[in-house]
C-alpha cells in the first residue's frame, strides 16, 4: 500500500490519470473496431511532429526561465527558413535542410534579443513570454503580406503579393525525413527517419547538457546564487538556453511541417507554445526541472490521447469530444504545474 | 529647481509611455483612414457603453496586488450562461437583462471564489496562473454548453440548440433584449444616440469603486497589495480578502458581458469571452494603467483610445498600401504588444526599483577619505 | 489585580529545539515603568525568549516551551502574537514592517482603523464599513506625540528617512490604548546620534508614564544610560542580574562573553613573516551586514578570525571581497589588486569562500553530492572535463567526479548514502562538510569560511574544526574565519578582528581574555574602557 502511494506521489495524480486514459482508450479500441495499427503509427507520427518543440522547453527549463511560452519565436524563425528556401527554389531532400540552415541565424538572433529581455524581467518570465509569442505572431501577420516574396507556389494568386495561409511543402521537401527507412506494415507505418532525427537532436541536447556550458546552465537552473558564487555569468547562460530553446522551435516546426505537408503561415503558430508546455509538464517536467525523458514521455503520451480519442471516443458515445478534452488535458496539466508549491523551497 | 522639473518630465513619460504611443499612432492613422469626426464620435460612444464596465471589473484585483485579471472571462462565462438561460425561457427586456445578471451571479461567485483559491496558492505567478486557468475553463465551458446543454441541463427552444440535439449553436440570437438598457433613456445629441441609462449604471459602477476604496475592505486590499508580509503581521486575512477581490471582479465582469452583448445583440456562443478577456485587459493598459497601479481614468481613456485605434486602423491599413488586411493584423498586433510593453516596463521597473534601493544604499555609505 | 504583583514576570522558562538546549531556567521580574536592558552574544537567547513572550508559532511548532508567565501577576500563554498584543504588549523589530505607500497614519492604524458605519454594513458585515479620516489622523497624532518626535501624518513611509521609520513603527504600538509592555529590539541601530537621542528620551518618558520597556541593544553606553536594570544571558542562562547603578560596562562584558571554563588556546604564538591579504578602505552594501570603512592585513598561513555581534558587518566582509555584494575599495592578494564585485574574478585568483549560507548560496540542494562538491572547480579550474569525439567538445568527466567525492566523503566522514544522494537530505553538519570539501578542491591559497559551525552539531563541529586547522597547517592555506562564537574563533585563530557597527573595533592575538573581545563588541575599547 505505501508501495502504491510512493508510486502515486512521485508521478503525481494528474499525471496518473492521462496514463491510465491512454491504457484505457488502448484497450477500449478493438471494440471500438479502431484499428490499433493505424493508431499506434498515427499516435508516433505525431510523436515524431511534435517532439522536438517539446524539446525546445528543456533548455529554458534547465536555466531556471521557466515554461517557453514564447516558443512561436522559434517558430516563426522556422518558417522564414523555410518560406525562404522555397523562394530561392530549393527542391528535394536537400531543401530540408537547406530550411534548417537558413532559420538557423534568425533563430539565434531571435533567441539572443528574447533571451535578453527575459533577463531583464527575471520572475515575470512566463506570462512575458506568452505575449512576446503573441506580438510576434501579429507582427509577423503584417510581414507575410509585406515582405517582397514572388514564388508562385508561396503567394496569393489573383493579387501577386502577400504569402498565402497556408503553403503545401510538396515537391519540396514533404516526408524528407519521414521516407527515409519508412517501414510498412499493413496500416502500420513507422516514420524512421523521422524518429531517428528527433533521436539525433535529443542526443544533441543531451550531450550539450554534460559539457561544461550545459552543466552550469543547470546549476543556474537549480540555484542562482550558487551558480553565481561559483564564478558563472548567470546572464549569459540563461541567453543561451533561450537562444537554444529558439533554435529547437525553428527546427522543430521544420520537422514538423515537412511530415505534415503545409507550411501554416499567419495566425498558425499562435497557440503552438501551449501543447508542447503541456506535454512536457505530462511527461513528469516540473517548472524548473525536465529531463529528455520527461520530452519522450510526455509527447508520447499527449499525441497518444489526441490521437486515439476522436477515433474511440466517437465510436463509442458518438460525441466527437476530442478538442474539448484536449483544452481541458493539456491546460489542467499547466495549470497544475503553476500551483504545485516548489519542492526544496522549505 | 531645472532638474526637477527634467525629472517630473521624464518620469511623466515613463508612467505613460503607452498611452502617448497610442496617440501618436492615433494621430498618424486618423487622417489616413478618412473617417468624419461624427462617425467617430458614434463609435466611441457604442464601444465606451459596450466595453467600460467590463474594463471596469479589473480594477479591484490589481488594488490588492494580484496583477491582471486574466481571469475574468470566468465571470463573461457566467454571464453567457445566464444570457442562454433567458433566451431559452423567452424572457425579455430589462426584465430578461436582470434575471440574466442574477443568474451568472451564483456561478460568478462560485468560479470566482475556485479561481481565488487558486491564486492563494501560486503567490507570484497569478496572471499566467490565471490566464491559464481561462482557457481551462474555457474547455470546461465547452464541456457544458456544448455537450451538457440540450442533453443533460433541459433546454426548449430548437432556436438556440444545434440541428443534433443537444449543445447550443454557435450563434445565439438576443433579439429579446437587444439594446433593451441602452434604449431605456436614449437621449440624442445630433445624430449620436445616448444610452444614458447604461451609462448610469456604469456611473454606479464608479461610485462603487470610489466608495469601494474607502471601506475598511479596500483598505485592506490596497494594504495587501503593497506587501503582503506585512498585511499578515497586522491581522489581515490575506487569503480571504484576496478570494474576495477576485469574486468582487468575477461578478463585475458577468455583468460586464451581459451589458456588452445587449448591445451587440448577437452572442458568439464559444468566443465572445476569450476576446473580451484581452480586449478588456489591452484597453486599462492603454490608458496609462500597469500591473500594480489602475484608475478609472485610466479604464475610460484605454477604452477611448484602444478603441478608436480599432475602428481606424484597417481603412487607414486599406488606404495607406491598398489592404484593410494590414490594418487588422495591426490592430492584433498592437493589443498583443501593448500588454507585452506594459508587462515589460513594470519588470523591468521593479527590478530598478530593487537595484535602485541597492545604489541608494551604497550611496549612503561613507565615503573612505 | 493585585497591585503587588510585577508587571510581567518570567518564571523558570526553558526551551529546546530538537534536544539543543537554547533557554535553561530563565527567571526575571518586570515592574511598572521599569525599563529592563537585555544583553547577550547572539544565540544566547535573547529571540527566543522574546518568542516565547509573544507566543511566535514556531515555538509551539517546536514544541512549546516549560516555565510560566505572568502578566500583572496573571498566568498566561499565548498561542499567537495577536493574543499578546491584546493583552498589552508591544514589539518593535529590527526589520521594519511597514507599507512604502501608505501614509504614517495609515500605518500606525493598519488593521485597526477608525471606522463609521453605512448601509452596506449590515448587508455585508463590519468590513464594509468607512473609514473615519479624521479620527484616523486624531488618533495618529496622539500616538506620534506619545513617542515626542516631530512626524507628520501625512507622510508617505516612502518618502521618509529611515529615523523616522522607526518612529512611525513605536508610534504603532503606542497607539494601541492597553499598551503596557513594549519590547524594542535594536531600535536605536539604523538611527542617527540625535535621533537615537530622541528616542531614547521619549523611552525615559513612555517609563514615567508606566510603560515597562525591555531594550535589547548592544550598545552598552544607551543601556547603562537609560536602564533601570540590566539582564545578561550567556548561553540561555542568567549570568548577571544587577540594578544599573550597581554594574559597569567592564563587569557586563564579562558576564556577556566569559567562560566558566577558559578554553585552551592553542598556546604556541605563531610568527608570521609576510603579508598575504591587504585590505584597505573596504565597503560592502549587504543588507543587514552592511561594512563601512574597514582596513586590515593578514599574514600568509595565518588563520585570522573575525568577530562581532551579528548585523554589524562581520558577515559583509568576505561576501564583499567574493563580490557576492557590491562594495568598494582595495584589495590586495600576494601583490596583486583583486577587482571587486566579480566572483569569478575573486575565484579566479586563488580565493575560495564557504558561505554562511549553506542552503542559498553554498548549495545545490536539488543536485547529488558529486555536483556540488565539483561544480567549482569544474566552472573556474576545467577540473573534471574530458575531451570527447576527437577533442570536438569537452564533456563531464563522471568518474572523476564521483571519485573525487568519495574521496572526500571518506576523508571528511560523511554521512550519506553515496556521492549520488542528493544535498537537501543530509543534515546540516554534513551539508557543511560538503560545502568545505567544495572548498578544498579548488585548491585555495586563500580561505574565507563564514559560520562554519552553525547550526550544526557538536560532533560535527570538532570535525569540521579539526579540518580547517588540518588544511592551514599542512597545505599551508591562510584561512580567515568569521564566526559569532568567540569561544571557536580563540580556539582556532591566531588573531582575532572585532567588528562593530561596519568598522573594526580592534585586533587582538586569541590568547588575549575573552573579556577584552567582548568590551570591543560592546563598542568600548579594553584600553581606554570608556565608550567609543
Amino acid at each position: 500500500m505505501t508501495f502504491l502511494n510512493r508510486i502515486i506521489e512521485k508521478t503525481g495524480w494528474p499525471r496518473l490519470i492521462i496514463a491510465l486514459f491512454l491504457l484505457s482508450l488502448f484497450i477500449m479500441a478493438p471494440f471500438a473496431e479502431v484499428k490499433i495499427g493505424t493508431s499506434l503509427s498515427d499516435t508516433l507520427i505525431r510523436f515524431g511532429m511534435n517532439g522536438i518543440m517539446v524539446l525546445a522547453m528543456v533548455p529554458m527549463i534547465h536555466s531556471g526561465c521557466g515554461l517557453n511560452f514564447g516558443l512561436p519565436l522559434g517558430i516563426i524563425a522556422g518558417l522564414l527558413g523555410a518560406t525562404i528556401t522555397i523562394e530561392l527554389g530549393a527542391t528535394g531532400t536537400s531543401s530540408f535542410f537547406i530550411a534548417l540552415l537558413l532559420a538557423t541565424p534568425f533563430a539565434l538572433v531571435f533567441g539572443w534579443g528574447y533571451g535578453n529581455l527575459l533577463n531583464r524581467v527575471k520572475g515575470n518570465e512566463m506570462m512575458i513570454a506568452t505575449y512576446v509569442g503573441f506580438s510576434s505572431v501579429a507582427f509577423m501577420c503584417m510581414m507575410w503580406l509585406l515582405l517582397p516574396f514572388s514564388s508562385p507556389t508561396m503567394v496569393w494568386g489573383y493579387e501577386g503579393v502577400g504569402l498565402r495561409t497556408t503553403i503545401s511543402v510538396e515537391g519540396f521537401y514533404l516526408h524528407a525525413l519521414s521516407n527515409i527507412f519508412a517501414v510498412r506494415i499493413g496500416t502500420f507505418l513507422l516514420p524512421t527517419g523521422m524518429l531517428l532525427f528527433m533521436g539525433f537532436i535529443c542526443f544533441l541536447v543531451w550531450a550539450f547538457l554534460h559539457t561544461k556550458t550545459g552543466t552550469a546552465m543547470t546549476a543556474v537552473g537549480s540555484n542562482p546564487v550558487f551558480a553565481r558564487a561559483s564564478g558563472v555569468n548567470i546572464d549569459r547562460m540563461r541567453t543561451i538556453s533561450v537562444m537554444l530553446s529558439t533554435w529547437l522551435g525553428a527546427v522543430g516546426i521544420i520537422v514538423y511541417q515537412q511530415s505534415f505537408g503545409f507550411i501554416q503561415l499567419y495566425m498558425g503558430p499562435f497557440y503552438m507554445a501551449f501543447p508542447a508546455v503541456a506535454a512536457i509538464l505530462i511527461g513528469g517536467a516540473s517548472v524548473n526541472k525536465a529531463s529528455i525523458m520527461n520530452v519522450l514521455i510526455g509527447a508520447f503520451l499527449f499525441q497518444g490521447i489526441l490521437t486515439m480519442t476522436p477515433s474511440v471516443m466517437n465510436s463509442i458515445i458518438q460525441m466527437d469530444m476530442s478538442e474539448v478534452i484536449r483544452i481541458i488535458v493539456s491546460n489542467g496539466m499547466i495549470l497544475y504545474a503553476l500551483t504545485r508549491v516548489k519542492k526544496g523551497a522549505h | 529647481m531645472l532638474k526637477k522639473d527634467k525629472d517630473n518630465v521624464i518620469k511623466f513619460l515613463e508612467t505613460n509611455l503607452v498611452p502617448i504611443l497610442f496617440v501618436i499612432i492615433i494621430a498618424f492613422a486618423l487622417p489616413l483612414s478618412g473617417f468624419s469626426i461624427r462617425y467617430l464620435f458614434n463609435e466611441i460612444i457604442v464601444r465606451l457603453v459596450r466595453n467600460l464596465f467590463l474594463v471596469l471589473a479589473l480594477l479591484l484585483p490589481i488594488m490588492a496586488g494580484m496583477g491582471l485579471n486574466f481571469g475574468m472571462v470566468l465571470g463573461a462565462m457566467a454571464g453567457e450562461i445566464g444570457l442562454i438561460f433567458i433566451t431559452d425561457w423567452n424572457i425579455t427586456g430589462l426584465n430578461g437583462l436582470f434575471l440574466a445578471m442574477i443568474l451568472s451571479i451564483p456561478l460568478s461567485v462560485l468560479l470566482g471564489w475556485m479561481c481565488g483559491k487558486i491564486l492563494n496558492r501560486a503567490k507570484g505567478r497569478e496572471m499566467v496562473t490565471s490566464y491559464i486557468l481561462g482557457f481551462f475553463m474555457n474547455g470546461v465551458y465547452q464541456l457544458v454548453v456544448l455537450y451538457g446543454m440540450g442533453s443533460i441541463i433541459p433546454i426548449a427552444s430548437d432556436s438556440i440548440v444545434l440541428s443534433r440535439g443537444y449543445g447550443i449553436r454557435n450563434a445565439v440570437n438576443l433579439t429579446g433584449i437587444r439594446q433593451s438598457l441602452d434604449r431605456l433613456l436614449p437621449v440624442k445629441i445630433g445624430t449620436t444616440l445616448i444610452p444614458v441609462a447604461t451609462f448610469a449604471l456604469i456611473a454606479i459602477l464608479c461610485l462603487f469603486i470610489i466608495w469601494f476604496r474607502k471601506t475598511k475592505l479596500g483598505h485592506d486590499m490596497r494594504a495587501i497589495g503593497q506587501d503582503m508580509a506585512v498585511a499578515e503581521a497586522s491581522g489581515i486575512d490575506v487569503a480571504k480578502t484576496r478570494i474576495i477581490s477576485i469574486i468582487i471582479s468575477t461578478v463585475l465582469a458577468g455583468f460586464g458581458m451581459v451589458i456588452y452583448l445587449q448591445n451587440i445583440g448577437t452572442m458568439n456562443t464559444y468566443n465572445s469571452h476569450e476576446q473580451v478577456g484581452m480586449f478588456s485587459i489591452a484597453a486599462l493598459l492603454v490608458g496609462g494603467a500597469s500591473v500594480n497601479r489602475a484608475k478609472i481614468g485610466n479604464a475610460i481613456l484605454g477604452v477611448v483610445l484602444f478603441h478608436l485605434m480599432f475602428v481606424i486602423s484597417p481603412m487607414a491599413g486599406k488606404n495607406l498600401i491598398g489592404q484593410a488586411q494590414l490594418g487588422e493584423y495591426f490592430r492584433v498586433f498592437v493589443s498583443y504588444g501593448v500588454i507585452s510593453i506594459s508587462l515589460v516596463l513594470y519588470a523591468i521597473r521593479k527590478q530598478r526599483d530593487r537595484t535602485r534601493a541597492g545604489i541608494a544604499l551604497a550611496d549612503a555609505q561613507e565615503v573612505p577619505e | 489585580m493585585d497591585n503587588n504583583s510585577p508587571l510581567l514576570e518570567m518564571k523558570n522558562i526553558s526551551k529546546d529545539f530538537f534536544g539543543n538546549s537554547v533557554l535553561k531556567d530563565v527567571s526575571f521580574k518586570l515592574e511598572k515603568g521599569e525599563i529592563l536592558g537585555l544583553v547577550g552574544e547572539n544565540g544566547a537567547g535573547k529571540t527566543t525568549l522574546m518568542k516565547i513572550l509573544f507566543g511566535m508559532t514556531v515555538i509551539r511548532d517546536t514544541g512549546g516551551y516549560s516555565g510560566e508567565i505572568f502578566l500583572d501577576g496573571k498566568p498566561v500563554s499565548y498561542k499567537t502574537p495577536f493574543e499578546a498584543l491584546d493583552d498589552g504588549i508591544g514589539m518593535v523589530h529590527q526589520e521594519f514592517s511597514l507599507l512604502p505607500g501608505f501614509t504614517a497614519a495609515e500605518n500606525i492604524l493598519l488593521n485597526r482603523e477608525s471606522t463609521k458605519d453605512n448601509f452596506m454594513t449590515e448587508l455585508f458585515g463590519d468590513r464594509m464599513k468607512n473609514l473615519d479620516r479624521k479620527d484616523m489622523r486624531k488618533r495618529a497624532l496622539k500616538a506620534i506625540g506619545k513617542v515626542g518626535v516631530q512626524l507628520h501624518e501625512d507622510m508617505l513611509i516612502s518618502d521618509m528617512p529611515v529615523g523616522h521609520k522607526q518612529f512611525t513603527e513605536i508610534a504603532r504600538e503606542l497607539e494601541k490604548d492597553n499598551i503596557k509592555l513594549l519590547v524594542l529590539d535594536e531600535p536605536t541601530a539604523v538611527l542617527t546620534e540625535s535621533e537615537a537621542e530622541i528616542l531614547l528620551n521619549s523611552m525615559k518618558k513612555l517609563s514615567r508614564e508606566g510603560i515597562s520597556i525591555i531594550f535589547i541593544s548592544h550598545r552598552l553606553r544607551e543601556i547603562i544610560n537609560i536602564t533601570d536594570k540590566i539582564l545578561v544571558l550567556r548561553d540561555g542562562k542568567i549570568i548577571q542580574e544587577k540594578p544599573t547603578l550597581s554594574t559597569n560596562i567592564t563587569e557586563i562584558a564579562e558576564a556577556m562573553v566569559g567562560r566558566e571554563l577558559e578554553v585552551s588556546t592553542r598556546g604556541d604564538a605563531r610568527v608570521f613573516d609576510k603579508t598575504f591579504l591587504s585590505i584597505r578602505k573596504l565597503w560592502v552594501n549587504m543588507p543587514g551586514e552592511t561594512v563601512r570603512n574597514v582596513s586590515f592585513d593578514v599574514n600568509q598561513g595565518e588563520i585570522f578570525g573575525i568577530g562581532g555581534l551579528a548585523g554589524q558587518g562581520k558577515l559583509g566582509i568576505p561576501n564583499g571581497i567574493m563580490g557576492l555584494f557590491p562594495g568598494g575599495g582595495e584589495v590586495i592578494l600576494d601583490g596583486k589588486k583583486i577587482s571587486l564585485n566579480s566572483p569569478r574574478k575573486a575565484l579566479d585568483s586563488g580565493m575560495a569562500f564557504v558561505s554562511e549560507d549553506r542552503r542559498d548560496v553554498g548549495l545545490l540542494l536539488d543536485e547529488p553530492l558529486d555536483w556540488n562538491i565539483s561544480f567549482t572547480a569544474m566552472q573556474v579550474q576545467n577540473k573534471f572535463l574530458k575531451p570527447m569525439f576527437g577533442n570536438l567538445v569537452k564533456w563531464r568527466d563522471e568518474k572523476a567526479i564521483q571519485e573525487a567525492a568519495q574521496g572526500y566523503i571518506d576523508s571528511l566522514e560523511i554521512k550519506c548514502t553515496g556521492y549520488s544522494q542528493k544535498a537537501q537530505e543530509l543534515s546540516g553538519g554534513n551539508q557543511q562538510k560538503i560545502c568545505l570539501a567544495k572548498a578544498f578542491i579548488v585548491e585555495p591559497r586563500l580561505l574565507f569560511v563564514s559560520e562554519p559551525t552553525r547550526g550544526i552539531d557538536v560532533g560535527a563541529k570538532k570535525i569540521v574544526l579539526d579540518t580547517l586547522i588540518k588544511n592551514n597547517r599542512e597545505k599551508g592555506t591562510t584561512i580567515i574565519m568569521i564566526s559569532s562564537e568567540l569561544e571557536e574563533l580563540r580556539s582556532v585563530c591566531d588573531r582575532i578582528a572585532i567588528i562593530d557597527e561596519g568598522k573594526i573595533a580592534g585586533i587582538l592575538p586569541a590568547t588575549r581574555p575573552a573579556a577584552e573581545f567582548g568590551l570591543l563588541m560592546l563598542g568600548t575599547s579594553p584600553v581606554t574602557g570608556g565608550a567609543v
